[in-house]
């Protein structure tokens, strides 16, 4: 099921040792590699990397287990993640979640089964609090920002991934698939840096706040600004 | 700034102490009788300070000379784990003895380490030796809260095999990490790791295949703990979470029998602990001897002792039954008077030749000493049962008998230690080992000339100085300008026995410790072979280090003895005494320990031991010898007798028996007896006091045999096509004292061929060769090495009856190829 | 309401103060054009050309800075422990793992601004007089790692990364390194083994990283707040810096304000700004509804209530309230919220996120978990309910300070500071078998459904 690793992705994965001083350090981005091209972490993907780095596969396992992002089984064209750390849980990220599971049949880092006429597959996981609390309840797709969600967003968002209708992240590109955003991870940049805005509106409010005000921060020389 | 200071003085409940700089607390705690209970500290392993159970409370002085508490949180004690806290001047120490708070800690600690431990004590293998068991009597607490709230423990499903002889019980498991630090800092065999994170941590090996055990399942069998010292993790887990497949379920602690013994299976003279119960070893474990092996040995050392008790062991004597020309049993007077007679028309009849193996006690080997020269009136003897040279005799006389160069603890203190004929991985692993330790320290340097850089010379970060076998005197010679080293005072050069196989290369080794002031030891490989050096095994050597060819010395021999003169006529060596049989020359031999296909020509030394006259074997078990000898002696395993190895080092290692076993006797009380037939008796009957008359004879303190001089070079041309093979012995190989050994044979690593790259690339891919040599042909899977291009290599005993019995004569060249 | 200035006559101070939120609504604010446009890279022109490294860290000391990830050390104390005469490479490492629950301003920062960051790595490397520095980023802000890369790449299109920087003969290579989903490399000990390829788990201490930190070598570890503040503080002075904020608590800093407010998001502003000023600015709380409980600074950092609005929010006056300022991530939760279920769900995160090398940590939150979703379940009896109350705080006490690092710390900190403040409403929770509130209430989208309070 998995596709093997190709000479293409080998050369890649020693690129990826040779950005560091120390080449064991490409290991994380190196098992990101892995799985932008075989959908997971596979016992043929942790043999490469070790071998690459003359480290033993016992070492890479160890890497490889202790990382959440590291998937041992593969996960959906979108894998979507639900916040439920306290805030976003309270905020409504865990009825978000109960919903998602009830829509999609499935528990807890698991993939959805893929109907007739579904265009791509979508995985479901709760996540831990992803830096965006302003804008809770947050649920990450791909590892981008689906600010403000709702119940009913939620499952409008991933009828949308599975039907193959493009979605916007709020505070990024067009979604790209798993194994693409894992590529970026990696070091693999995809062109998409300008797109979406610098910032959501919640990262917005003190600024504007100020602006109203005509609030700035001081004047270089104390005691001549202002 | 004032010096530093050498040691700091700080004070542990109340009691002062001074201890040397750098030291930890809680060692300095040791140091005065205080126990601070600990898990994952191990004073052989670096610090980690991951089980937290050594919390102490600690004060420091402030720079005003006032005592401040150790704080973590803000206003809040913060108790120091001992097992990192190094010890600073003035430091005061409270533990559990003097702290409630330190003490409350400990509690704390504890709880929440058994809070996860499943109850099985009673059918655990640690029971009765558990540190968590012990310490939970003495620093837990009675009822068990987690138990009382309704706690749910973690579970894992049974326990799994990270290799064919190592199981984990995940459950058990307190992940003190001492395995996988033992793993990573000791032998460097990094194949078991933590795995996974949190409460869901544990130890485990790299994945299997998909398919097996589900997609991904990284937790599950895979690539196995593949380390030739894989046994002392279980014995350092403080709890019962690794466990052998040898042992398994075999025994409880408390019905053991605990010996101190010495290793049997190498040159190291490695401490070791035998552990059994009634009449039968149970297990053996690590001794603890910081001079020697530390607390560490080999897996060999560890797991193979059947070889003792297999059913072929011989059970008392056997003569030759002169009407039907059979082996049958015989009494001990019987077989002490058919010998002697053999043996006396054998010495009419042109003479005995003495072979005694390497594996003797040195008690043993000096009777036979004694024996050849008082009552076989010969110095035809020879120890060395593998292939051995003229050069290497006279090198052992000058360079090596009664020397101690270096020690184990010089190892760690050179600044280049040079290896040469010795993978000291496979063939000496105490000595791996503190290389290791010395490199990883950053102080020494090892340089190798090897064949092509073994997995134990890459884990020395050796350099290596890629050298066809028979090359070696020139690379020792190029040795500074090709490796790019001084060769001084700070240089150990450890030379193996495989060099004997090279000519001129003992002679060049002498030469480079001469010219540079380098210090030189011999390495042999099996733990009898520095005592029979010792003992004047040799052709050319008495006891004592005495030459055969000085007056004095022989004199100084007899008036010990008490005899008029010992033979002053130099000896045959071991091929040649094996000649001599074979044509005839000689009328007899008494042979002890020596496996066939171990010598330099299997095929002429049985058919020897077919023309000999008479024959009398000594042995622990049936063997082509004893099959083709007219009296059969059997032996006592070394667990049946006190004894002593001497290292490579040359220190003396005595042991005690585990064992009274009667009618299971040292060599010399059979030799003793058949001296006594003879009227020539020997003087002693037991071990003990064979080693009095041993000490009593000393050391010779006469002149020491002169260097030999290298022979000179033989032509060496390789014809076309044909390869130079390298080979030795691996650590687990068919060796017959690891028969028996199941679980230690399926972590022996294969034998497979290791050629050059471009030897590969002219086999177009073969993933098997067949190599032809002068007495056969073998075919193995093959492996690229950064072997010469001309030369391949193979272990010598992993396959077949070997490379000696089956393959090329020593020296020889081979052909390679694809299968 | 907003309340304007505490100080009479003279101009006012500004409540709010962007600096490093100043650009983020600029149009394409993120590229180096618009940067630059801003002013941007004219601190790092400034400083190649006139002031030695020794300068930017005595000004960096004078400035007041402290660290901006949680602990508050002061910055150029730390990058004066560098050794110089170390003969290793020097790093500069950038702690952008913002991982700690509330936390939530080096994102957006990094989004709107990553060349803030930037020039903030240039400049500090300088002055470290490091040659190699990377920026650990978490890899679950995909968006982020993007404009990080775009940024590196135009800045070394640009000249100022690479060898000889605008001819100062100064060598710095950049590497952004996107992490793989663990809370505790955050850790900066933690960090710097991840960096290394291995699994994330703290160091031993000493040696401190400023000796022996990445490969061993000399390694300065910042937040990516602490970082970004250098280039203002080298354009505009350390005395500039040092106007803003408290007596010992100097500077600008951004506070992230979530829940159960009107306008939740990052508001800049000198530090000893109080909750309660802050809360005016973002409208109150949400209609109808009053605050229960915040974080200061993050999950780590004990609860504070309504008692405490109008504590400074600077280091000093929150250790004093028996808190941490922390991130300053002030998480906001009104009377709707079951204080139980908050508390267990952050336990249940740090039992996910222990790194399992201590016992005190891997094992307490496992059993700390097991306690808590029985009392919220109302699981244990009534008259239990004292004893396990003291329970959990022993098990807190057996875990704060006995770990290996700051994580167990931390993850007592919700257990205590709620059973200090809110005893009975745990005790509630076994008088009628569960839970007595109503989850859908707290949700953001309860007031706009009308759901009951
Ligand atoms: C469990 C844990 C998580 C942490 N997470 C972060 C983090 O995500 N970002 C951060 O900057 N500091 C974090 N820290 C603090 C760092 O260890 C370190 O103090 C900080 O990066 C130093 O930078 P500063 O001095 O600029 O604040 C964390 C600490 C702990 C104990
Ligand atoms: S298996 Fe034993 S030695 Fe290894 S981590 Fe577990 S308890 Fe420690
Ligand atoms: S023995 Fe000290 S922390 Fe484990």
């Amino acid at each position: 099921m998995s596709e093997a690793l190709d000479s293409k992705a080998i050369e890649e994965l020693r690129q990826i040792a040779g950005r560091y001083p120390q080449a064991r350090s490409g290991l994380l981005p190196m098992l990101h590699l892995v799985q932008s091209v075989q959908g997971r972490i596979t016992p043929e993907g942790i043999e490469t990397c070790a071998e690459i780095l003359g480290i033993s596969a016992a070492e890479v396992s160890g890497v490889a287990t202790f990382y959440t992002m590291y998937k041992r089984r593969p996960v959906g064209d979108y894998h979507v993640g639900v916040c439920t750390n306290t805030l976003c849980a309270v905020m409504g990220g865990d009825a978000i979640f109960e919903r998602l599971k009830d829509h999609l049949g499935v528990g807890n880092d698991e993939v959805a089964d893929e109907r007739a006429g579904d265009k791509a597959t979508v995985s479901l996981e709760h996540v831990e609090c992803n830096a965006a609390c302003d804008f809770a309840p947050v649920v990450m797709v791909n590892w981008e920002f689906m600010d403000n969600q709702t119940p009913e967003s939620a499952t409008q968002l991933v009828d949308d991934l599975r039907a193959g209708t493009p979605v916007q992240s709020t505070r990024g590109p067009r979604l790209c698939t798993w194994r693409e955003a894992e590529r970026v991870l990696a070091g693999f940049e995809d062109g998409l840096a300008d797109e979406g805005p610098a910032a959501g509106p919640a990262s917005l409010v003190g600024l504007e706040i100020a602006r109203e005000q005509g609030w700035t921060a001081p004047a270089t020389a104390p005691g001549k600004g202002e | 700034m004032s010096e530093p200071v050498a040691t700091v003085t700080l004070t542990i409940d109340g009691v002062e102490v001074t201890v040397p700089r750098d030291t930890l607390v809680i060692r300095a705690a040791e140091q005065i009788g205080i126990q601070i209970p600990r898990f994952c500290d191990h004073p052989l392993l670096a610090p980690a300070g991951a089980c937290r159970q050594c919390l102490v409370e600690v004060a420091l002085p402030g720079p005003d000379g006032s005592l401040r508490q150790m704080q973590g949180p803000p206003g809040r004690m913060k108790p120091q784990a001992s097992c990192t806290l190094v010890a600073s001047q003035g430091m005061v120490v409270n533990t559990q003895l003097t702290s409630a708070a330190a003490d409350k800690a400990q509690h704390g600690v504890m709880e929440l380490l058994l809070i996860n431990h499943p109850l099985d004590c009673p059918v655990c293998d640690k029971g009765g030796e558990c540190p968590l068991q012990n310490q939970a009597m003495s620093n837990g607490q009675g009822e068990s809260r987690f138990h009382e709230t309704g706690g749910i423990k973690r579970t894992f499903p049974k326990p799994i095999n990270i290799s064919e002889q190592i199981l984990l019980d995940r459950e058990r498991c307190i992940v003190c990490q001492r395995c996988t630090r033992f793993a990573a800092e000791i032998p460097g065999d990094t194949f078991i790791s933590l795995l996974e994170r949190g409460a869901q941590q544990q130890i485990g090996i790299a994945p299997a295949a998909d398919g097996e055990h589900g997609p991904g399942d990284l937790s599950v069998n895979g690539e196995p703990f593949a380390s030739y010292f894989s046994g002392n993790t279980i014995q350092i887990c403080p709890v019962g979470a690794l466990t052998s497949a040898e042992y398994r379920f075999r025994s409880r602690p408390f019905d053991l029998v605990s010996t101190p013994g010495v290793a049997e299976h190498d040159a190291c003279g490695s401490a070791i602990r035998i552990d059994h119960r009634r009449g039968k070893v149970m297990r053996r474990l690590s001794g603890n001897d910081p001079e020697v092996n530390e607390e560490w040995i080999t897996d060999k050392d560890r797991f193979a002792f059947h070889y003792a008790r297999t059913p072929d062991r011989l059970k008392h004597p056997l003569v030759r039954d002169a009407a039907t020309g059979e082996l049958r049993a015989a009494s001990w007077p019987e077989a002490f008077a058919v010998a002697a007679r053999g043996l006396a028309a054998a010495k009419a009849a042109g003479g005995v030749g003495v072979l005694t193996g390497g594996r003797l006690i040195a008690e043993d080997a000096y009777a036979y000493s004694k024996f050849a020269r008082t009552v076989l009136d010969t110095n035809d003897i020879d120890f060395r049962a593998r292939p051995h040279s003229a050069e290497e005799a006279e090198f052992l006389a000058s360079e090596v008998v009664l020397t101690m160069p270096v020690t184990y603890a010089d190892l760690e203190k050179a600044a280049t230690v040079v290896l040469v004929g010795l993978e000291p991985e496979d063939e000496a692993g105490a000595i791996f080992l503190r290389l290791r330790k010395a490199t990883r320290a950053g102080r020494t340097k090892v340089v190798a000339i090897a064949p092509f850089t073994s997995r134990g010379l890459a884990k020395l970060d050796a350099t290596v100085l890629l050298t066809a076998p028979g090359e070696e005197a020139a690379a020792l010679a190029a040795l500074a300008e090709r490796a790019g080293v001084t060769v001084d005072a700070d240089t150990v050069v450890l030379a193996g026995e495989r060099l004997a196989t090279s000519t001129g290369a003992l002679t060049a080794a002498a030469d480079l410790a001469r010219s540079t002031g380098a210090r030189l030891a011999w390495v042999p490989r099996r733990a009898g072979d520095r005592g029979a050096v010792e003992t004047g095994c040799l052709p050319n050597l008495l006891p004592g280090g005495r030459p055969v060819g000085d007056a004095a010395a022989r004199v100084d021999v007899a008036t010990a003895w008490g005899i008029d003169a010992v033979p002053g006529a130099p000896g045959r060596d071991g091929d040649a005494i094996l000649a001599a049989a074979a044509s005839g020359e000689l009328g007899g031999l008494v042979v002890a320990g020596v496996g066939l296909e171990d010598l330099a020509d299997p095929t002429v030394a049985r058919a020897a031991i077919d023309a000999a006259g008479f024959v009398v074997a000594l042995e622990l078990c049936a063997t082509d010898v004893t099959r083709a000898a007219d009296v059969v002696f059997p032996v006592a395993p070394v667990t049946d007798k006190p004894g002593m190895f001497v290292t490579w080092e040359g220190r003396p290692r005595t042991f005690e028996a585990v064992f009274d076993v009667p009618g299971s006797l040292p060599d010399l009380r059979a030799l003793a007896g058949i001296a006594d037939e003879l009227g020539r008796p020997l003087g002693f009957r037991t071990v003990t006091e064979a080693r009095a008359e041993m000490m009593q004879v000393g050391p010779w303190d006469g002149a020491r045999a002169a260097a030999g001089t290298a022979p000179p070079a033989k032509p060496r041309r390789l014809a076309a096509n044909r390869f130079w093979l390298a080979h030795w012995k691996l650590m687990l190989d068919n060796g017959v004292m690891q028969v028996g050994d199941k679980a230690l044979a399926a972590t022996a690593r294969a034998a497979v061929v290791r050629v050059s790259a471009s030897t590969a690339a002219a086999l177009h891919g073969a993933s098997a060769v067949t190599l032809t040599g002068d007495r056969g042909e073998i075919t193995l899977p093959v492996e690229v090495a950064d072997v010469p291009d001309d030369t391949v290599w193979m272990p010598s005993n992993s396959h077949g009856s070997g490379v000696l019995a089956g393959l090329a004569s020593p020296g020889s060249s081979v052909t390679v190829k694809g299968a | 309401m907003v309340s304007t200035s505490s100080t009479d006559g003279g101009a006012a101070p500004s409540t709010l103060t962007p600096v490093l939120t100043d650009n983020w609504d600029a149009e394409r604010s993120w590229t180096l054009a618009a940067y630059e446009a801003g002013g941007g890279y004219a601190a790092l022109r400034k400083a190649l050309s006139t002031l030695q490294p020794d300068e930017i860290i005595t000004m960096v000391k004078d400035s007041g800075l402290r660290g901006r990830g949680g602990a508050g050390f002061p910055t150029g104390m730390k990058w004066s422990f560098i050794p110089q005469d170390n003969p290793n490479p020097k790093y500069l490492v950038v702690n952008a793992d913002e991982s700690e629950p509330g936390t939530c301003k080096d994102i957006p920062l990094m989004m709107a601004s990553p060349h803030t960051l930037v020039e903030g790595v240039i400049l500090s490397s300088y002055a470290i007089r490091a040659n190699h520095a990377f920026i650990y980023v978490r890899g679950e802000v995909l968006h982020v790692v993007r404009r990080l890369r775009a940024a590196v790449r135009e800045a070394y299109d640009a000249g100022h990364l690479g060898k000889d920087i605008h001819g100062s003969g100064y060598d710095l290579d950049l590497v952004i390194h996107a992490g793989a989903g663990a809370y505790i490399c955050g850790e900066e000990t933690a960090l710097l083994d991840s960096l290394e390829g291995r699994r994330g788990q703290p160091r031993l201490r000493p040696p401190f990283p400023a000796v022996a930190g990445l490969y061993a070598s000399p390694t300065v570890i910042n937040n990516v707040e602490s970082i970004s503040s250098v280039p203002s503080i080298v354009a505009n002075g350390a005395d500039w810096f040092a106007s803003m904020g408290t007596e010992k608590s100097k500077g600008y800093v951004i506070y992230s304000l979530s829940g159960h407010v009107k306008r939740p998001g990052q508001y800049e502003a000198p530090l000893g700004i109080t909750l309660r000023e802050l809360l005016d600015l973002g409208g109150g709380m949400r209609d109808g509804h009053e605050l229960k409980f915040w974080t200061p600074g993050g999950s780590s950092t004990p609860l504070l209530t309504p008692e405490h609005l109008d504590m400074p929010l600077d280091y000093e006056s929150v250790g004093a309230a028996g808190s941490m300022l922390g991130t300053r991530a002030l998480q906001i939760f009104d009377e709707t919220t079951c204080v139980v279920r908050a508390v267990l769900r952050w336990l249940e995160f740090y039992k996910h996120e222990s790194c399992g090398k201590c016992t005190p940590c891997r094992e307490g939150t496992w059993w700390l978990v097991q306690n808590l979703a029985k009392l919220e379940k109302g699981e244990f009896r009534r008259d239990e309910g004292e004893q396990i109350l003291d329970l959990l705080l022993d098990q807190c006490d057996n875990i704060l300070g006995r770990a290996f690092c700051a994580l167990g710390d931390g993850a007592t900190s919700p257990v205590t500071s709620s059973v200090q403040y809110f005893r009975d409403e745990y005790l509630a929770h076994l008088d009628g078998g569960g839970c007595p509130f109503d989850p859908a209430a707290s949700t953001a989208w309860a007031v706009r459904e009308g759901v009951k309070q």
